[in-house]
């Protein structure tokens, strides 16, 4: 039996903001999935699931919080999933949803995954008081500052790097209304100028910290048929994960992300990733994970990522952007940051990403990751359906 | 076998919360001695009121006092509180519906014993004498004999509205890390470093978790490691940590320890800051008492090659 062809019809966003002191976790979450709905130009009747995701419990400390996000989210008298993948949870989400289409288990399903940072602590949730244990020396940056000097000396990346990709996507996130920063006055020297704080992470090259949902309606060919804006067809999709530490592991690029790609390529009959796919919306929460995932995305060989940054080749006008949203860089709402980079995607094949559209966008990559390099989740729309 | 370690975990964080129009409403009902509930499509009044119509999905926003009494619909009997709990002495977890609700509040009966409690029974709203805005405004119910009072009608706005609330949440664990880091724990209070091989892949882990993650496979051959060890990678840390009493900057550091096969961390000290490179090789410095080496610092030796820590960044 062949998979049913999956179409992403809707798709919903909140402003994402430091803080939306105005709304419950319901209410945000529900201003997406409304948002989603009115795009779609559907109701909460014609909803067959709900798939929620994001990002640890702990975060906002609401245990199963799915259980209280039901009415919001129309989800009552029908079965509601949700997805627990840390940072990559967005994009996992998003395609747990999409093989319960692509099965035909569920003709018409509502994937949503959301954040309220600014009621969480992340960097709390993240290292409780474990006894006997060394207590972490470094905060946030401290895990992935390390890893990224490891890329610069594999490399051979000019140090200049990791500015070029905050100053790109801070730019790019002021030609989309939804980011969270709009730093209207950013100028490259500005950027080198910031305060380094995991040298050699600079201040201006760490994502921000974002309340915000994003949600997306994903149907069957029978409800694509009716949608009355221009759907995109997933046209592969795939998650893998490894283990956060082992001996011998990657984390400047992690066999689990190079197989993840492989596989979503293979499944949509991807021989080039550099010429065949558009664009790509890449989980990039600390500047030099641009270039390091561009090697492990295979849109460059290893050594080679930098090199596509500094020749403007990611730029929004450039033969292969990258984060024309503005990226994690400028929004991160961390649950919702992985469905957002899905759903930019979708927007870009669609036509429909107003000011940050590529023109012509036919194939673009949403990815996701989390967990220390330890999830990954990618999926490729198009602008036409598989095998067509 | 050496006892396993177990030592408690108290995991606690004063969690804040934006409550929304309704729930806003609510809470500061409670704080005015107004209980509120909220109409649905279908003309039930449901208390504690919800945002959204659990039969339709439609925003609900229809607020509707009910009356501070009403009936238990169910209970179970709570023989000893817990830390934080409505009541210190013992009471009965009701369910209540409250005059003029079609739903059931979860609240504490205050009630001599179980005998005194029973499905049906009236119950009245005990206020708490400081009000804040909180569903511990409600301090208990209380058994309750007297006539229906009647709500005032109130409409569910406020002066001075409460839109957020601080709730504390805390976990007791009793943790223990295990048989193979018990023993890794318990070699460094004579300051040895010891990992276990795996017996398949034949990789040194350190700290040893019990299994390979890569093989699955137990590990338990143990193998000492260091006490040297090369820096492979790392970062200057500027910013203070809130928790740490170190003096900004410090290098936090990755150390693979002679014949381990993946880094520990750590933070290198005895050196500039701005000397630390991949390849230095270094030493542990203890202090007395400390479970764990207070940092790492340079042996003198040549810097190791790059090709030979490149797989243990
Ligand atoms: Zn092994």
């Amino acid at each position: 039996m062949s998979k049913e062809p999956v179409a992403v019809v809707g798709i919903g966003q909140t402003k994402h903001v430091a803080a939306r002191r105005d709304v419950s976790i319901a209410g945000l979450v529900r201003e997406a999935a409304r948002r989603a709905l009115d795009d779609a130009a559907l109701t909460w009747a014609d909803i067959d699931a709900v798939v929620i995701g994001k990002a640890p419990d702990f975060f906002e400390g609401v245990m199963m919080p799915e259980l209280y996000l039901a009415d919001a989210l129309g989800a009552v008298g029908k079965p509601m999933l949700r997805v627990h993948t840390a940072g990559s949870v967005g994009g996992s989400t998003a395609l747990v949803a999409a093989n319960l289409v692509a099965a035909g288990v569920h003709g018409t399903v509502l994937t949503l995954a959301f954040e309220k940072q600014s009621e969480s602590n992340a960097m709390w949730g993240l290292s409780l008081p474990i006894p006997f244990q060394q207590p972490l020396l470094a905060g946030a940056g401290g895990f992935f500052a390390p890893h990224i000097r490891a890329y610069m000396r594999r490399s051979g990346a000019p140090e200049t790097i990791g500015a070029l990709v905050a100053y790109k996507d801070r730019r790019n996130a002021l030609k989309n209304p939804y980011a969270h920063l709009h730093e209207h006055d950013i100028t490259l020297e500005k950027v080198m100028a910031s305060p380094m704080l995991w040298d050699p992470v600079r201040y201006s090259e760490t994502c921000p910290s974002s309340d915000g949902a994003c949600a997306m309606i994903l149907t069957d060919r029978t409800g694509a048929a009716r949608a009355p804006r221009p759907p995109a067809w997933m046209l592969g999709g795939a998650m893998r994960s490894e283990p956060t530490l082992f001996a011998g592991k990657d984390f400047v690029s992690p066999q689990a992300g190079r197989d993840c790609a492989a596989d979503v390529y293979r499944q949509a009959g991807i021989t080039d990733p550099r010429r065949e796919i558009d664009g790509a919306e890449i989980y990039v929460p600390f500047s030099w994970y641009e270039p390091m995932w561009l090697e492990n995305l295979g849109f460059a060989d290893e050594g080679e990522g930098w090199k596509l940054t500094e020749a403007g080749v990611t730029e929004l006008d450039g033969d292969l952007p990258v984060n024309m949203s503005g990226g994690v860089l400028s929004t991160n709402p961390i649950g919702a940051s992985g469905m957002i980079r899905f759903a930019e995607a979708a927007l870009q094949v669609r036509g429909q990403a107003g000011e940050h559209q590529v023109e012509g966008a036919r194939r673009v990559l949403g990815h996701a990751y989390g967990g220390g390099s330890q999830f990954f989740s990618m999926w490729l729309v198009g602008d036409r359906p598989p095998d067509s | 076998m050496p006892e396993v370690l177990k030592a408690p975990l108290v995991v606690e964080f004063p969690f804040t919360r934006s409550l929304g129009p309704v729930q806003s409403a609510f809470l500061t009902g409670l704080r005015e001695r107004v209980v509120l509930g909220v109409r649905t499509g279908d003309g039930r009044v449901l208390v504690p009121p919800v945002e959204y119509d659990p039969v339709t999905a439609e925003e609900i926003r229809d607020l509707v006092e009910v009356a501070p009494t009403g009936t238990v619909t169910t209970w179970a009997w709570n023989h000893a509180p817990r830390r934080g709990q409505p009541l210190t002495t013992p009471f009965a977890w009701a369910l209540v519906r409250l005059d003029g609700a079609d739903t059931a509040l979860l609240h504490a009966l205050d009630a001599p014993g179980p005998d005194a409690v029973r499905t049906g029974m009236r119950v009245r709203v005990r206020w708490a004498a400081e009000r804040t805005g909180a569903i511990t405004d409600i301090a208990c119910f209380e058994p309750y004999d007297g006539a229906r009072r009647e709500p005032s009608g109130h409409t569910g706005v406020f002066e001075d509205p409460v839109t957020g609330i601080v709730a504390a949440a805390r976990l007791d664990y009793t943790y223990s890390p295990g048989r193979a880091q018990t023993a890794y724990i318990d070699a460094l209070s004579g300051r040895r470093t010891v990992g276990e091989r795996c017996p398949a892949c034949r990789k040194v882990y350190v700290p040893p978790r019990g299994a390979c993650p890569t093989c699955g496979v137990a590990t338990s051959d143990q193998v000492e490691v260091g006490p040297r060890g090369t820096v492979t990678t790392f970062c200057i840390v500027n910013i203070k940590a809130k928790n740490l009493d170190i003096e900004v900057p410090y290098v936090y550091a990755h150390i693979a320890l002679d014949g381990a096969d993946l880094p520990l961390h750590g933070r290198i000290g005895g050196i500039p800051y701005d000397e630390v490179r991949m390849g230095l090789r270094v030493e542990p410095v203890w202090t007395e008492g400390a479970r764990y080496p207070d940092h790492y610092r340079p042996t003198g030796e040549p810097d190791a090659d790059y090709d030979t820590y490149k797989e243990l960044l």
